[in-house]
């Protein structure tokens, strides 16, 4: 009986697999350097010898280079675990900043009301109503303008967290908002409100606790589109410049080798991309329908 | 309803208006617009000059008025890269990105609102089991990774379909169209499935999902009842009211689309206004950035008042509201 009523409550396989999954490429991108059979960006570690050479399971294949390796002679497993981590950082980056704006400026709205309430979620309307590749788009090049070629280099990181988040606060805000609104009414709240409590210290140590669960469950979510938005900037030009690839980078520069049939360097990294977005998306959608059966789907 | 018009009549101002400021700012200070139309080495007096008649020496709420001025009459000022209007530049560009669009929406109506039935119809035909799945890996698949791997069977392995570009095209008055030579049609065919597959995923879970519904309710079961024939019950009673969120939410991902043209036509180098937005971005060109933010905040606000006037006449309850 026990473990039938364990059984029953465990999620679905196809979400124990997605699980690992990211568990095992969380576990990669945190120790790719020890992991990785070569530094990429180690020029000594690598030479023109080895380029373009085909997956090992292939013919000519190397069994020194799982994966082949690039018009560089870089070991792809190598390039890719290091695109991986740039594209996990940069995508978790994300979803930490829009949650944390969201969930200010969602409970500030929530909160107090009003004509607070009516401003906040007039800016929110406005960055939703345009599409985050646009936006991201936009900014990246304000960036260039702005930047001089070395600064862009090194805040490229920073400023896609920016621009992916500055369109994905919204959800936050909007659900954060909705739910502050229902547990303002609670007696707690009011308690809290009565005995002169600062309204920062209400909204941080007593309402936030409370509406932590939706939060978590959107980020989940979000995490994913995050990881796209990021590699489909990358793909396009506007983001991590080829010095520090991110996977997108990576298959940017792999495009330019398709007609000369090294397809492996575009589909490898494409690949990753893809079992890493859709892990993610499924945990999402069970915790969703799991954890917040309120929220509807995107 | 006058009320409900004017209420968003002005809503649509207000935003107008913002995305307006918006792009003045990007044009009035995003990079200096002085350094980039004057020659290389140029003194202080010629670039006082250029200042001058380009109205840059004066206040800040006079350039915002004359730059509204401009915008409204269509000026939209110059490329720093091609050296040509932007507003010209933009309309050389829009038969491209609109031919695309157009076919790739048409391809995934006509192609998500039959498999939309089907899977609300028979859910465990194996036609239906197969998109089910397949939509499922659609939706966390990237565009240019999509485009990506059309490219590698269909151009590269095959040789089948050319993987860039428009084809030859035939004029037309102002109107550059690939519709009327063969290699423009094949030129077509990746990019539009590209940009169509996003799109069909969304219609067809919409179809499904609203055809499950309206079959459910009480009066398709009275028809069923009185004897009226499947077919006119399925296609002319329940997909009629089926098919009204598919119009609200087709006119509102306008904006999805749009981003995802601009990926489609970078990955297949296709001419249209998105690869000059992504090619403005690289550069940097900040009058075609700010023209083309303009443009799709103008777009965006008049298809979602269209969107919402359509809804009112197509569903007489909001009427009354």
């Amino acid at each position: 009986m026990a473990t039938q009523s364990l059984m029953r409550r465990l999620p679905p396989v196809s979400v124990m697999v997605a699980s690992l999954v990211v568990l095992i490429m969380l576990i990669l991108v945190i120790f790719a350097p020890l992991i990785a059979p070569m530094d990429p960006r180690d020029v000594a570690s690598y030479s023109l010898m080895d380029m373009e050479i085909p997956p090992a399971f292939m013919e000519g294949g190397d069994p020194r280079f799982l994966l082949g390796t690039d018009n560089q002679g870089r070991d792809l497993v190598s390039v890719i675990l290091f695109g991986l981590r740039i594209s996990v950082v940069i995508g978790l980056g994300a979803v930490v900043f829009a949650a944390m704006l969201g969930v200010v400026l969602g409970l500030i709205a929530g909160f107090f009301g009003g004509v607070v309430d009516g401003i906040v979620m007039r800016i929110a309307d406005i960055f939703v109503s345009f599409p985050t590749i646009l936006v991201a788009l936009l900014i990246s090049g304000i960036a260039r303008a702005q930047l001089s070629a070395e600064t862009m280099l090194a805040w490229a990181p920073l400023v896609l967290i920016f621009s992916i988040a500055i369109n994905e606060w919204v959800q936050y805000a909007r659900t954060v908002r909705a739910s502050t609104m229902v547990e303002i009414a609670r007696d707690y709240v009011r308690a809290a409100k009565v005995i002169g409590l600062p309204s920062a210290r209400i909204m941080g140590r007593h309402i936030l606790p409370n509406i932590m669960s939706s939060v978590m469950v959107i980020a989940t979510i979000n995490l994913a589109g995050a990881i796209l938005t990021e590699a489909t900037l990358s793909f396009l030009g506007a983001g991590m410049p080829p010095t520090y690839p991110s996977l997108g980078t990576l298959i940017r520069i792999g495009n330019q080798f398709l007609f000369s049939g090294l397809w492996w360097i575009a589909v490898m990294p494409a690949t990753v991309l893809v079992i890493l977005v859709l892990a993610v998306n499924v945990i999402g959608d069970y915790l969703r329908d799991h954890f917040n059966p309120k929220l509807m789907a995107r | 309803m006058i009320r409900l018009f004017s209420v968003r009549l002005l809503q649509a101002i207000l935003v107008m208006v913002a995305v307006t400021a918006i792009a003045f700012v990007m044009f009035r200070f995003v990079g200096d617009p002085v350094a980039s139309m004057v020659r290389e080495g140029a003194t202080q007096a010629e670039k006082d000059a250029v200042r001058a008649t380009l109205g840059l020496d004066k206040p800040v709420v006079v350039q915002f008025a004359t730059f509204v001025g401009q915008v409204l009459t269509g000026d939209l000022g110059t490329s720093y890269r091609y050296q040509q209007p932007v507003t010209t530049l933009l309309l050389s560009r829009l038969p491209a990105t609109l031919e695309l669009v157009i076919v790739a929406t048409v391809l995934a109506l006509s192609l998500g609102i039959p498999l939309g039935v089907l899977c609300a119809l028979k859910p465990n035909a194996l036609l239906s089991r197969l998109t089910q799945s397949a939509t499922l890996i659609g939706i966390s698949m990237p565009t240019f990774v999509t485009g990506l791997l059309l490219i590698l069977v269909f151009a590269v392995n095959l040789r089948w379909l050319p993987s860039s570009g428009r084809g030859d095209l035939v004029d037309i008055g102002v109107w550059q169209t690939g519709f009327l030579s063969l290699s423009g049609l094949k030129s077509l065919i990746l990019p539009s499935i590209t940009l169509a597959l996003f799109q069909l995923t969304l219609i067809m879970r919409l179809v499904r999902s609203e055809m499950i519904d309206v079959l459910s309710s009480d009066y398709i079961r009275f028809a069923f009842a009185r004897g009226l024939p499947r077919t006119y019950i399925y296609g002319r009673l329940a997909l009629r009211n089926a098919l009204m969120p598919v119009v609200t939410v087709t006119g509102l991902q306008i904006g999805q689309l749009i981003a995802f043209a601009i990926v489609t036509e970078t990955v297949f180098q296709w001419p249209g206004m998105g690869l000059l937005f992504t090619n403005a971005v690289g550069y940097p060109d900040v009058p075609v950035l700010a023209a083309y933010l303009l443009f799709v905040g103008f777009l965006f606000v008049t298809i979602n008042m269209i969107v919402d006037i359509l809804y009112t006449f197509i569903d007489p309850r909001l009427r009354t509201r």
